[in-house]
């Protein structure tokens, strides 16, 4: 196969202007008889949803959740990147490509984002203008913020609910679509396979979780907008439901898996607290800004505040190790995520971790109650200030700019930080990987769309902070509106795809037997409990760091796990009534066939890039090493069947615009 | 532990005794998705203010305490299994007119329009409703005067939503009274149980615009 990412020609920067003003268009009257599916209704999906609606094609749109706006998009904190340039500080759209480019590891397409770049703009325009109540200064224009990688302020924000903001913003053009008749909207409906026919992507088989039924919906195309697979890992601070179902689903069908081994660890996330936990909760990377990083230098100190007999407070200051400080002096407490989480987990591989777990560090911020109160005091005028009151004054600072979050950190931990260091670990929060989509945001498979985190395609190795908010409406309300114009061009001669053909009834029994093959295991141990022991052969071998010997034994591990589910999984219930274990046995038993692509892919990578770190390949100071004469593609995986190796096919990567440099933060 | 870690916990001691699990709403788990619910101890969303279900912890109950859980009650919320409602009710108030009309691509330059600070933080702060229909649960009415007040507010309340203020405040209100939600008898327990502190201040600017627009101009619902 060989794979065409259909990059149009011409100069970089004219590329997506020439392929809207030259792109085939679809006439009003043919666009009524047109059918599109869109599955997900987080950013991607409910702007495509409600962009190809007001277009005025017939068009269906699918959740699982009750109600399209309970999306996971909705938890993103932080902000949207756009190159408004607002802030006069020398942004530009080319600017914002380069960043993004070069924060990927390059290991993304250049034409794709630099058309994301391109739209970033309007993405703000068409937010305001939906009544997205952005932060504002006092002269009531838009504020911007400054995010980690890059040195302009282009981050527009919504205190820290960005995310909510933008996906009520979405939600609510999807409502009045759905009120004009124009989208009809399918609640608490699993999307379980795609039919093909002939080759193209013809609809979907989902099933209605209030009544188990098995439904076929039929489509001249079909998009999903699905989201990432981070909760491979079981934990992670992707919401509960969050699955790679329907893109694996599209992958076994045909698609191509694009880079699995990418995914972003972040650093700042509450550590585990027990067994029983089932979720990691993220705290904004703002607080690095303050908080100085460390562990206590000796083992013996470590155990004992793993076992509670002493806190982090009684350490003295010359038995900590602030190991960020001490191995990046430049960049210190602010290196980029994937750097910080790699260092924490070293430290607590030695041992020294301060959770009883063993897996947390401290984020201290006692330094920064002593300057600000010091500051203050300064301020106040009381030159004679003892500690206590330095002491109190500075967590006064500390709550104006964090309290929140603190009070987030207390809500779930229990523990006062103001008098306590927080304790934080690296959780898996995204992944760069996905589908492999051409310029068209188009699989392999011909009417087959992947729009947002579920595509591989802008992020390359690494995502930065602010841009998946901007990827995921990029896509949805500027992007696909045309490229999918674009495929249905050729498709107005098609007639209605008729639900009853051959195709769909093929697929519907299939998954049936599959879903019948889950509930008839009836052994003894329940879908969540393989869940979390796949959840923990992922992060142990193809986690923060990964090397050859565990990624080949995590591998073996995934299969003989996998042996184990067929043979020994409870599903309770019925398999035709509203059964969420039966939902969680499915998309446990697609996570077991994408965790070993995943340990595959991550194995094949020889190199170390973005959040993708071999442990064989680093330099002598244990930082990164890129080969770029090697792996400068795109490793996108053929599945054939489970007993035989998927067949891996190169997307190699051409840069014309950006020369190819080593990130370093020393 | 979570109060829905607990239920977890729960569900998988009946799995492994081949017992039904009990069903319940939860997503993100981080109060922001609106997905989990639930009445505790006659409470929506528990004993703590400005806090959802998922952000309870099992530390401030005593071991041994009897917690009673059950769903949501409200006309409008029929419940569909164990603790899991239907609250689409909410969506169809939404769709009645909780947008402004604009489609993807006609929008003007963001900074064209300035907008009060005091303005945009006002719509900001009603437009923090994550949609979880505890203001109904508390409701002895099962008024959903705050959810829909809420909107209201958010989008009238700024310059691009103005052209349509009237006729949204009708259209919503209306179909609010079509759901079968019931009317608002100023018990202002919404408030109290509301776990993003939505103000009651909404429902006194929706009567104000719902008022204006029936009586002052020519629109109708």
């Amino acid at each position: 196969m060989k794979l065409d990412g259909k990059t149009p020609p011409g100069p970089l920067a004219e590329k997506w202007t020439t392929y809207q003003s030259t792109v085939p268009l679809v006439a009003p009257n043919n666009k009524r008889r047109l059918e599109i599916i869109v599955v997900g209704s987080g950013l991607a999906g409910a702007a495509a949803a409600a962009s190809l609606g007001e277009l005025g094609y017939n068009v269906k749109c699918f959740t699982f959740h009750d109600s399209p706006r309970r999306a996971h998009s909705i938890a993103a904190q932080g902000g949207i990147n756009a190159a408004k340039n607002y802030s006069n500080d020398g942004d530009s759209v080319y600017r914002l490509f380069y960043d993004t480019i070069k924060g990927g590891d390059y290991r993304s397409r250049e034409a794709n984002v630099h058309r994301l770049a391109e739209v970033s703009n309007n993405i703000i325009d068409q937010a305001v203008a939906q009544g997205v109540p952005f932060a504002r200064e006092y002269g009531g224009l838009l504020e911007n913020r400054s995010f980690g990688g890059v040195q302009v302020s282009r981050t527009f924000y919504a205190k820290g609910q960005t995310g909510q903001q933008l996906l009520i913003g979405a939600y609510q053009a999807l409502s009045r679509q759905i009120a004009r008749g124009s989208v009809e909207m399918y609640n608490r409906h699993e999307m379980l396979d795609v039919v093909t026919i002939d080759g193209k992507a013809r609809g979907i088989i989902a099933r209605n979780l209030v009544t188990g039924e098995l439904e076929r919906h039929a489509a001249h195309a079909v998009l999903l907008c699905t989201g990432g697979y981070g909760n491979v890992f079981y934990l992670s601070t992707n919401a509960m439901n969050c699955n790679a179902t329907a893109a694996w689903r599209a992958v076994r069908r045909g698609a191509l898996m694009a880079n699995p081994c990418f995914t972003q660890i972040h650093p700042t996330c509450i550590p585990q607290s027990g067994d029983y936990q089932s979720k990691l909760t993220l705290m904004s990377e703002s607080l690095r800004n303050d908080g100085r990083v460390w562990v206590p230098k000796k083992k013996e100190d470590a155990k004992a505040i793993q076992e509670g007999r002493k806190k982090g407070t009684d350490i003295p200051e010359a038995d900590r190790d602030y190991f960020l400080e001490r191995r990046y002096p430049a960049f210190g407490n602010l290196v980029p995520r994937d750097v910080a989480s790699r260092a924490a987990k070293v430290a607590c591989d030695e041992g020294l971790g301060v959770a009883p777990t063993g897996l947390a560090v401290f984020l201290d911020f006692s330094a920064a109650f002593e300057r600000y109160g010091r500051s203050e005091a300064h301020v106040k005028g009381i030159h004679d200030a003892d500690a206590a009151t330095i002491r109190q004054l500075g967590e006064k600072v500390i709550e104006e700019k964090y309290g929140n979050l603190f009070e987030m950190y207390e809500k779930i931990t229990g523990e006062n930080p103001y008098k306590l260091p927080m304790k934080i670990y690296p959780a898996v929060h995204y992944t760069m990987g996905g589908v492999w989509v051409d310029y068209n945001l188009e699989t392999n498979i011909p009417g087959l769309f992947v729009l947002g985190e579920a595509n591989f395609s802008d992020h390359g190795a690494n995502r930065l902070g602010a841009s998946a908010l901007m990827q995921g409406l990029a896509d949805g309300y500027f992007v696909a509106p045309y490229t999918v114009g674009n495929f249905l061009s050729g498709e107005i001669r098609t007639p209605k795809i008729d639900p009853n053909a051959p195709e769909f009834l093929k697929t519907a029994g299939e998954v049936q037997e599959r879903l019948s093959k889950l509930m008839n295991i009836k052994g003894n141990q329940s879908a969540e409990s393989f869940h979390r022991r796949l959840g923990k052969i992922m992060w142990d071998n193809c986690g923060m760091s990964r090397n050859a010997e565990d990624l080949t034994k995590g591998r073996q591990l995934i299969r003989e796990l996998r042996e184990e589910f067929y043979k020994d999984l409870f599903v309770p219930g019925e398999l035709n009534e509203f059964n969420p274990e039966l939902e969680k046995a499915h998309r446990v038993a697609d996570f077991l066939e994408l965790g070993e692509l995943m340990m595959l892919d991550a194995l094949n990578r020889n190199e170390s890039c973005g959040g993708h770190f071999r442990d064989e390949y680093q330099d002598e100071k244990g930082e990164a090493k890129r080969d770029d004469k090697n792996f400068a593609y795109v490793a996108a995986w053929e599945w054939t069947d489970t007993s035989k190796d998927p067949i891996l096919h190169k997307e190699e990567l051409k840069f014309e615009n950006v020369e190819l440099k080593t990130r370093s933060y020393e | 532990m979570s109060f829905l870690e607990m239920l977890d916990v729960l569900n998988e001691e009946l799995v492994n005794q081949k017992k039904e699990p009990v069903a319940f709403e939860h997503d993100c788990r981080e109060g922001i998705c609106g997905a989990c619910s639930l009445v505790i101890n006659g409470q929506p969303h528990g004993p703590m203010n400005g806090t959802t279900t998922c952000q309870v912890h099992m530390r401030h109950y005593k071991d041994g305490d009897t917690i009673v859980i059950e769903p949501y009650r409200a006309k409008a919320f029929p419940v569909m299994k164990d603790l899991v409602v239907d609250r689409s009710s909410f969506d169809r108030i939404i769709q009645a007119g909780g947008f402004i009309s604009v489609n993807t691509g006609q929008a003007q330059d963001a900074n064209s329009t300035p907008v009060e600070t005091d303005v945009a933080s006002a719509a900001f702060d009603a437009a923090t409703c994550i949609g979880c229909g505890a203001c109904v649960a508390a409701c002895p009415n099962a008024s959903a005067m705050l959810f829909t007040s809420a909107k209201v507010a958010h989008l009238n309340m700024l310059p691009q939503g103005k052209v349509e203020a009237q006729q949204r405040v009708l259209n919503m209100v209306k179909q609010m009274d079509i759901e079968g939600f019931g009317r608002c008898s100023n018990v202002t327990a919404c408030e109290a149980e509301c776990p993003k502190g939505i103000s009651i201040t909404n429902i006194a600017r929706m009567n104000r615009e719902y008022l204006g627009a029936s009586l002052g101009s020519e629109k109708t619902a």
